[in-house]
């Protein structure tokens, strides 16, 4: 059982054009920047958002075709939808709220007011239950806008943003009770986030997404291990290459050849860690076969290690420690030699 | 709390503007022969036009309402070629000098009117005359201020509440009902009231179209217009009254209207 | 329409011819009259009185008629109001003399012209009203003015005379009002007087009422006491009364004053 979705679309100046197919055994996480067309995704599958070419099928069953022109309103969609701003229904109580679905629906009235009482006991709010939104904390508006959704028991579950709108403190807390729900949720899961962290904290794979197109997809530590795209490098904090491999050296596209020592033959990434690259005021003498010129164009503190961007021949970010940063006395502008190892060089297939 | 000191620029022609409206009701409140007030108030044919003007004023209302609000949802939330001139001309009556709506309201459903006749030798039904001519004169000068507050209270909400129904199982009934309609509730009932108020006061249409006879189609301002002839200073007591009622009516309005949705 | 065009033109060149060759108030006096006139008449005297006030000023080029018609009961109403007017012409005695015991005229009313009533329907009497009674059938929507308007008065004690019980579907406030609806096809008969009948033309048609339950209406002239042109509004008072203006009046259907 599970939901697949190919869905072209163009929307202002977004041009998306996804395939991504989600088990009910996985939480699958929609990770890319803001503008990726994430939340667009996730709203053509909720039937919200009309598209060019494509389909939606749940479990087997057809909710939008455009070939036979088949389309399946949202309301009649076994889904249940967290928006970003939660979007709980201000004139209701918390209780009218979470009943609302099952109400919908055609649920008697007492059997829909047990159920959601039910439901916000299982989220620790069923003291607020006559409460009206505005009168709950960010936290908690988050809490009862997942019971709303869950309570209805949809088939499939579409989270927007769901951490975005809470404060920092706030955030990992609810974290961890959403991950809870989330693990017991027996249904397709599909969150939307833009941060990383909360993405590898919730889902078992990552699909990820740049201006509307797929970029990669696979489990965090895949993804991690070998990002395919310089904001998922960005994310993980590693330097990207790619170039054509030819047995131990990879031909970058502006010319250059990098030593890698895992380097076979066909189109690949490469991956240096920040860490393995060494600065050098001086050409350095030794063993490291991969060496560049360059400028330091960016240092930037960060705790008790140094990021310092050198921009060169091959623009790479280095690591090291405060301490080696004072001894080589260097300021951003500065001229330096940064190299690494080959066998520094994680190197894997395009 | 520290305030803003009023500018000169604006004082002035606010407090010009202030006295405009308020000296006629101090003139009105001063020039009224309170000694006769009650007798005025509790005469026969001032109940009558009373209890006439109010069951007029509502019924206009609950039309207005009938067919305004699907029409302010329809303005509001589909998009068809011709939408502006369709809600130009429906909102017509609210610029138009009232005398000339009872004119058009002859012409289009008198005895010989455009469907007027259709309806006379059909049905027999004919609406001059009759207390339900009085309600289709107010209904066509009031209904316009409902369209158009309920329209803009529509296009001002936030429709993301919609879609968050739609994706809990509502069909488009239920998101009506259950969350458009209590959203947009302050700006229904504003419109509502100002419909009515307007209803109640109007004149030149319905003595036009309707007629003037007591109990049937003399409505109040129907008759204070009659009473300035015979019996003025009831007449001024009656116009207190009818004035009295309008300030009731946008004072307990004013927070809702100016803070509506 | 170039009928209508060819009798207009042909009434303004009577007219005109008419005024001049008279020696009548209608001649300019010693001192050439100026300033404006304002005339509040009431509504049965709106095409005679726009008659007069043309060859009026026909005759003193340095005068402008202004005319006000309505429903005598209004008229009186926005003189006592402070109206600024120069003449009072009213339908009926009663409120000239209400006008006059409130001290608002300047000099004795004279009477001018008189008027007698008719039952005024829709060009080829499709309901077939043949008298007073008939407004009592079923089927035929009757309006009238107001009771204080003098038509409206005159036409309950023609009703009362002739015995007939009728209530009209609409009181409406002047003569011109009733024609205007009988015209429209909105209603089917109405009482004005024999003037109006004549004046709507060919629009409707009227059906006489026996002189025995008719009621003789008599209009008054004054000029008010506020004016501000007493030679004028003295001068036009005077052209009215003549014999000029009282053969203009009844070349309009009205009967002479006395």
């Amino acid at each position: 059982m599970s939901l697949d979705a190919s869905i072209s679309l163009t929307l202002g100046p977004l041009d998306l054009d996804m395939a991504i197919t989600v088990d009910e055994g996985e939480v699958v996480a929609l990770l890319g920047p803001n503008g990726a067309g994430k939340t667009t995704l996730l709203r053509a599958v909720a039937g919200l958002v009309p598209f060019r070419s494509g389909h939606v099928r749940l479990d087997g069953k057809v909710l939008e075709d455009t070939v036979t022109r088949a389309y399946v309103p949202t309301e009649r969609r076994p889904i249940g939808f967290v928006f970003q701003d939660y979007l709980l229904f201000p004139h209701l109580s918390i209780l009218e709220n979470v009943a609302f679905g099952l109400r919908s629906r055609g649920t008697s009235r007492q059997a829909a007011v047990e159920k959601a009482i039910h439901w916000l006991d299982r989220v620790g709010l069923k003291s607020y239950a006559s409460s009206k939104p505005a009168g709950l904390s960010g936290g908690q508006r988050q809490r009862v806008a997942l019971a709303r959704a869950l309570a209805p028991n949809p088939r499939l579950l579409l989270l927007d943003e769901p951490l975005a709108a809470l404060d920092v403190t706030t955030r990992a807390e609810v974290r961890r009770d959403l991950k809870r729900h989330l693990d017991s949720f027996e249904g397709i899961r599909l969150v939307v986030t833009h941060d990383p962290l909360e993405a590898v904290a919730l889902a078992d794979r990552l699909i990820v997404m740049e201006n509307g197109h797929l970029v990669q997809t696979g489990t965090a530590q895949e993804v991690t291990e070998h990002p395919r795209s310089q904001y998922v490098a960005d994310l993980v904090g590693v330097n990207l290459l790619r170039g054509e491999a030819d047995h131990g050296s990879v031909k970058l596209a502006g010319g250059q050849v990098v030593a890698a020592a895992g380097a076979e033959l066909g189109e690949v990434f490469a991956v240096v860690h920040p860490r393995a690259v060494a600065i050098h005021r001086t050409h350095p003498e030794g063993s490291p076969r991969n060496v560049w010129s360059g400028r330091a164009t960016n240092i930037e503190l960060l705790g008790n290690r140094v990021r310092v961007r050198i921009d060169g021949e091959v623009s790479l970010v280095a690591e090291v420690t405060p301490a080696a940063l004072k001894e080589l006395n260097l300021v951003e502008g500065g001229k330096v030699w940064l190299s690494f190892k080959s066998t520094d060089v994680a190197v894997y297939p395009a | 709390m520290r305030r803003e000191r009023v500018p000169i620029v604006a004082l002035v022609p606010a407090a010009i503007g202030a006295a405009f409206f308020i000296v006629p009701l101090i003139g009105l409140i001063v020039r009224s022969p309170w000694a006769d007030a009650v007798a005025a108030l509790t005469a026969p044919e001032t109940l009558e036009a009373l209890k006439l003007s109010l069951i007029a004023s509502l019924s206009a209302t609950a039309v207005a309402l009938v067919l305004g609000v699907p029409m302010a949802w329809i303005y509001a939330r589909v998009a068809f070629p011709g939408r502006d001139l369709l809600r130009a001309l429906t909102t017509l009556p609210m610029v138009l000098p009232p005398v000339v709506g009872g004119i058009a309201l002859l012409l289009a459903f008198g005895r010989r009117g455009l469907m007027g006749a259709w309806l006379a030798t059909t049905f027999g039904i004919t609406f001059p005359f009759t207390t339900a001519g009085v309600v289709m004169a107010e209904t066509f000068v009031a209904m316009p201020f409902l369209i158009l507050t309920v329209e803009a209270g529509l296009r001002s909400m936030d429709r993301r509440y919609e879609e968050a129904a739609r994706a809990l199982g509502a069909n488009r009934w239920t998101v009506f009902t259950r969350v458009t309609l209590p959203l947009i509730g302050p700006s229904l009932f504003a419109g509502a009231v100002l419909c009515w108020a307007r209803a109640l006061g109007e004149f030149g249409a319905t003595i036009t179209f309707a007629g003037n006879f007591p109990g049937v189609t003399q409505t109040m301002p129907l008759a204070v217009y009659l009473l300035l002839e015979t019996n003025h200073n009831a007449s001024f007591i009656l116009s207190l009254v009818l004035l009295l009622i309008s300030l009731v009516v946008l004072v307990g309005l004013r927070d809702r209207w100016l803070g509506s949705a | 329409m170039r009928y209508r065009v060819a009798v207009a033109v042909a009434a303004v060149l009577l007219t005109a011819c008419g005024s001049s060759g008279e020696n009548s108030s209608a001649s300019p006096s010693a001192t050439p009259l100026s300033g404006t006139v304002s005339v509040f008449a009431a509504a049965s005297l709106t095409e005679a009185f726009n008659a007069l006030g043309t060859s009026f000023q026909g005759a003193n080029s340095g005068v402008t008629m202004k005319f006000n018609f309505a429903g005598t009961p209004t008229l009186v109403t926005q003189i006592e109001q402070g109206a600024p007017v120069d003449v009072f012409a009213s339908a009926d005695t009663t409120n000239m003399d209400k006008l006059t015991g409130d001290g608002f005229t300047a000099g004795t009313p004279q009477v001018f012209a008189r008027n007698k009533l008719e039952i005024v329907v829709a060009s080829g009497n499709p309901k077939g009203i043949t008298g007073l009674a008939d407004l009592a059938k079923s089927g035929v929507i009757y309006i009238t003015e107001g009771p204080t308007v003098p038509a409206g008065k005159y036409a309950l004690q023609a009703l009362k005379m002739a015995g007939v019980t009728v209530t009209p579907k609409s009181l409406e406030t002047d003569v011109k009002s009733v024609v205007g609806k009988i015209e429209l096809g909105e209603a089917d008969a109405g009482i004005v007087y024999t003037t109006d009948v004549t004046a709507a033309g060919n629009k409707v048609q009227g059906v006489p009422v026996p002189d025995a339950d008719n009621v003789i209406a008599t209009y008054p002239i004054v000029a008010v006491k506020a004016t501000a042109n007493a030679a004028a509004a003295n001068a036009f008072v005077a052209y009215v009364l003549s014999a000029a203006g009282q053969a203009k009046l009844q070349s309009f259907g009205f009967l002479s004053a006395s």
